[in-house]
Parts: C-alpha cells; structure tokens; sequence
C-alpha cells in the first residue's frame, strides 16, 4: 500500500513537472488514493507544424488525481496507443481496470488557432460491444452508447490550460454527476518575514498555477473573500495600523475602502447575492456581526453578546449565518436567522468550534474542532448533528469549501512551515500544497468562474 | 534563570524608580518641577542655567520614555485576557507616565498566539489590548490618550509553535 502510495505521488511529480517552472505551490497527496477509479487520459494527437506550450493530457490526469476520486493510469501501463475509437481494444483496458478513456485530437488550423477535439469513451460499454449495430424500429442503426461526450472546439495557444481544466470538469461530472470545480481559483495570503513587504494578497488557479500578486503589504492582510461573480476580493488590511476592510477588482486593480470604523474591521464574507458583507465589528466595545449592504452603505447589527461574536458565514439560501460565540463559556458555532434574529447553538462536542461554514448543499457545517488541544477540520451533519473529524494535521485553521463541495482547503502546520492543504468531504482523500518560499494561510476558493 | 529574574526585576525596578522620582515633583505641577531643578543646577554651572530649563524636561521625558520602551510587553494566559499580577507594576509605571505626560498618546496592540483561527485571534486580542486599556484608565490615565490595535495571530514574535513560542505570542505592547 506504501509502496503504491509513493508510486502514484511520484507519477504525479511527474505528471506536474511541466507546470512546476510556474506553480509555487507542488501537491503531494498524503492519503486516499487507493480508493480513487482508474482512468485513462491518452496523449492528444497533433497535427500543425507549432506544437502549443501545454501538455493538454498531462493537466486532465493531474486534475482528475487531485480530486481524490481517479487514479489515471501511467502512460507506460497503457496497452495501447490507438488514434481513433475504433481501434480501441476495449479488452485489453477493461484488463487493467480501466473504467473510462479520454482521447483526442489537436489540429492547428492558422496562426496561434488550434482545434481542440476530444471524446469521453465508457470501456464497459465499449466492450460490451462498441458502435454495434442494433435493430431500432426495424431499421438498423450505430449505437454511440459508449460514447459519454465528446466535444470539438478552437482556442488560440494561450488557452490550452483553461481548455484542459474545461475537459476535466466535463470528465469529472460525466462519471460522477458532480459538477467540476477544475475551473476555479484559490486566493491565499502569503508571509515571508524577511521581505520589504512581508504580506501578499495572492491568487492562483486552484492547482496553485498562474500565482498572480495582487497586493503586497508592510503590515498583515486577512480573511479574503470572493464576491459571488468571482471578479472582486473583499480583505481585512493593517497598511494604516488600524484593520480596515477593503474590496478590490482582481482585474483592474481598483481598491476601495468599505469599514473603517475604530476596532475591529474583520471577517468580511460576500452575501451570496453579492449585494452585502457579513463582517465583525467592535465599534460598541466588544466584536459583533453586522451585514453591510456594499452600494448603500447600510449597517445591520445582528448580534449584541457582551461576548466574541466573530467568523461570519453564509448559508447558501442567504437566509442565515453560521458565527463562532464564546457567550457559553468556550467558543462554539451558533445560527442565527437574518429574518427572525433566532439564534441557536449548533455544536455541542469538542473544547471549541470555530470557523464554521455551510456547505453548497446546506445540509453539513463545516468548521475547526480542538479536541483535547487539537485543532482539526471536522464537519457536522444539521439534521443528526452528527460531527466527524476529517483530517490529523497540525493547528488547522481557515477552511473553505469548493463550490461543488467536493473538497476543503485550510491552512495547517507541515514541519515549521505553515501550508495548504486539502481533504475530501468524505476525510478519505487528503494533499498537502506545501510552498517552495513563505508560509500560506487564509486560502479562499472561489465560486464558480 | 537567575540571572533572568535579576534582570527582569531591574528592567522593572528601574523605570519605576525614575517614576518614583518623577511623582515626587509632579505632585505639585510640572512647572514647579522644571524650576526647582534648574535652581538646583545653578549652583553648579552657571553658564548653561537659562538653556537647561527648556531641554531638561524634554530630555527627562525621553529617557522615561525610553526606559518605559525597554519593559513594554505584558504576557497572557492561554484564551485569558486577564493582566496577570507581575505586570502590575509595569502596568502601574506606564500609568504614572501618562497621567504626568497628557500629551502623550500610546497605542496598545493585543497579540494572540497561532492557536485556533485567525479571526477569533483578533477578537482575543482585542480582548488583551482592552484589559490593558481598563487597567491605565483605573489608573488615571484618560481614554483620550489609549488606542488598540489588535493584530491577532498576524505578528508572532516567536514562530516556533512551541509551547515557549506560544507563550511569547500572546501578549500586549505598548507603543509610544
């Protein structure tokens, strides 16, 4: 099993070494992927004399690897190379275990225009008996059957990455039913002490490639939060000493000021109509969830606790928030309806719950547990309010779902370092995406893009 | 560690005594206080007698502030913002400075340490920042001159999430 383990991590090495040159952030999964479907993504055939940047099949199987559900089968284990689906030798794939291939073809058809065409063939199907002809209505027809997708279009050549995402996420929801979240990007705060501006505001596609910089700082930046359309950040920054709360456009660049009231100004998170923050205050002497509509300016007070009320986070519905309350004595999660104003508590086991947020679906709580001194990410099911503890690093802290809700990131402690990381909603599937320079925290995915 | 404790008690000891110095005059007012030692530095040297009233009490300040600069830092409990009782004297020579000096405004940052998540970190340190505030307030000191800010778990002294690294972490500062 170990050794099965270290051989996928080294395949998958090998698979990212193309990317490497532009990802400061290398995966290393640590756990789960034994229990992972065996898939194959077979190199695109060219044709065209300027063979683009991009590997198109080696970004699909580091995708499909990293949701934790497929294991693509190295390209030396392949029984065959076959150029078209009909020389497929369902077989000799069914052999290996293979449950599914992606193959597909590129042809340059001008100046930096490429066509891209792939299929996503079913080996079951096929070997049952691919394009066999069938009776139908008397007359005698070609199944398709085995054929999933398949899907033909023109990008230029700086699109073949965004494109190999696309097919992964068209992959991924044929064979699970799931939505794909291969198309989106993760921001994250990165510290290096010893630079002239220590604190970076980053964004980098969700495999940790295209790290842009959108903001350096002297002085701590926090909490980034994507607005639901996926083009604004709003961040808590320290540059006037004092916490302040700003949106910025991650394509202009244009930063505006939203609170910066005395105290706290934290824990921005956008409404999923993207209309309010959900933000904490302490303007009244001890920190409070307020919402404040972004275009009037309007302040809400929704909490009013001599305690710490903090970590405010949406339910899908927009409805409710999930906040973190130490009015019981020790922090724990409590709801509170935007409508009504009843709040309750949520969580009863552990020392402290924490950082709590919905998931897509609604039906679980995802948060941080310490249980005797431990902090871990753990996630609660609403209606049994079951918890289950999902991962065994080290002082984690910061989760955030994936908007199909398949996978957590948060920050936690790998050696000295602090890193990223992330587990599957089921705890089977865990990666580590350790940073070559810095120490990682607050990552945010993003929605849909 | 001995040797600490010795070093720790002159780092208190030492602003203290300045202070001591400083409330035996400022008790009546601070004018009376310049005068009073000019006249006494008269009698040794004549020719620097009307320069040492205006740079004398600036220069005292500074060297109060320093020292008070020196022993800055009070130390927290695990999930406590409650001013442990070693710090009250440290507490009680800041007070003393800033009720003679109004003019003087501090900021007090609350620290946390990297344990539980960042957010309830600041309201934590917040909570320190506060406890600070409270106590100078008892102590005469006016709201006008305290600010607080709090970084949370942002700034760590120590990053060697260790148990002593930790213990470094959760604290307050006073910054003139």
């Amino acid at each position: 099993m170990m050794t099965n383990l270290l051989k996928k991590t080294l395949l998958l090495a090998l698979l990212l070494v193309p990317a490497l040159a532009r990802a400061s952030l290398e995966i290393v999964i640590t756990e789960g992927i034994d229990s992972a479907r065996p898939v194959a993504i077979l190199p695109f055939s060219f044709n065209g004399t300027t063979r683009p940047n991009e590997n198109l099949a080696e970004i699909v199987s580091a995708d499909l690897m990293r949701s934790g559900k497929f294991s693509p089968l190295a390209s030396i284990k392949m029984p065959q190379r076959p150029a078209k689906a009909s020389e497929i030798d369902y077989a000799a794939w069914a052999r290996e275990g293979v449950e599914a291939i992606v193959m597909g073809q590129i042809n340059e058809i001008g100046i930096d225009r490429y066509t891209v065409s792939f299929e996503l063939i079913d080996v079951l199907k096929g070997n049952s008996g691919p394009s066999s002809q069938m009776l139908n209505a008397g007359k005698l027809v070609t199944s398709n059957e085995h054929v999933l997708d398949s899907r033909e279009t023109t990008i230029n050549g700086s699109q073949f990455r965004q494109y190999a995402h696309r097919i992964s996420d068209i992959v991924y929801e044929k064979l699970t039913g799931e939505r794909g979240a291969f198309l989106t990007k993760i921001a994250y705060v990165l510290v290096r002490p010893d630079n002239e501006f220590p604190y970076q505001l980053v964004v980098a596609d969700y495999d940790g490639v295209n790290e842009q910089i959108l903001l350096r700082s002297k002085e701590p930046l926090m909490s980034p939060s994507w607005s639901p359309d996926g083009t604004k950040l709003a961040y808590v920054t320290f540059e006037r000493r004092q916490a302040q709360i700003f949106i910025q456009d991650i394509y202009s660049g244009r930063r505006t000021v939203v609170s910066t009231f005395p105290g706290i100004n934290g824990a921005p998170v956008w409404s999923p109509d993207g209309e309010s923050l959900a933000l904490v205050l302490s303007r009244d002497g001890n920190p409070e969830i307020y919402t404040l509509n972004i275009a009037t300016k309007a302040l809400r007070r929704i909490t009013n606790q001599r305690a710490i009320d903090t970590e405010p986070n949406w339910s899908p519905d927009g409805k409710e928030l999930v906040f973190s309350s130490d009015r019981g004595g020790n922090p724990q999660l409590y709801s509170v309806n935007l409508a009504t104003g009843t709040t309750r508590r949520l969580t009863f086991e552990g020392e402290m719950n924490l950082a709590g947020a919905y998931t897509p679906d609604g039906s679980t709580i995802v948060m941080v547990n310490r249980t005797q001194g431990q902090y871990h990410i753990a996630k609660m099911d609403r209606q049994s309010r079951f918890l289950q503890v999902l991962t065994k690093t080290n002082l984690d802290e910061s989760p955030s779902i994936a908007p199909n809700g398949s996978m957590i990131i948060y920050s936690t402690m790998h050696g000295s370092s602090q890193v990223l990381a992330l587990v599957s909603m089921d705890g089977r599937f865990k990666a580590r995406l350790p940073a070559i320079d810095g120490q990682v925290k607050s990552p945010a995915w993003s929605p849909f893009l | 560690m001995n040797l600490n404790k010795v070093l720790k008690a002159l780092l208190v000891a030492v602003p203290v005594m300045t202070l001591a110095a400083c409330s035996s005059t400022s008790s009546t007012s601070a004018d009376d206080a310049r005068t009073s030692e000019a006249a006494e530095q008269v009698t040794e040297t004549v020719q620097v007698e009307t320069a040492e009233p205006v740079v004398s009490p600036a220069e005292q300040m500074r060297q109060k502030l320093e020292a008070l600069r020196q022993e800055n830092t009070i130390y927290f409990d695990f999930d406590r913002a409650t001013v442990r009782p070693e710090f009250v004297e440290v507490l009680e020579a800041h007070g003393t400075f800033l009720r003679a000096n109004p003019s003087v405004r501090v900021t007090i940052e609350g620290h946390s340490d990297e344990r539980g998540t960042p957010e309830y970190n600041i309201a934590l340190g917040e909570r320190r920042a506060q406890a600070v505030v409270s106590y100078l307030q008892n102590l005469g000191v006016s709201a006008g001159q305290l600010s607080t800010v709090s970084y949370g778990e942002e700034k760590p002294v120590d990053r060697s999430r260790t148990e002593t690294g930790f213990a470094k972490n959760r604290r307050a500062v006073l910054v003139y």
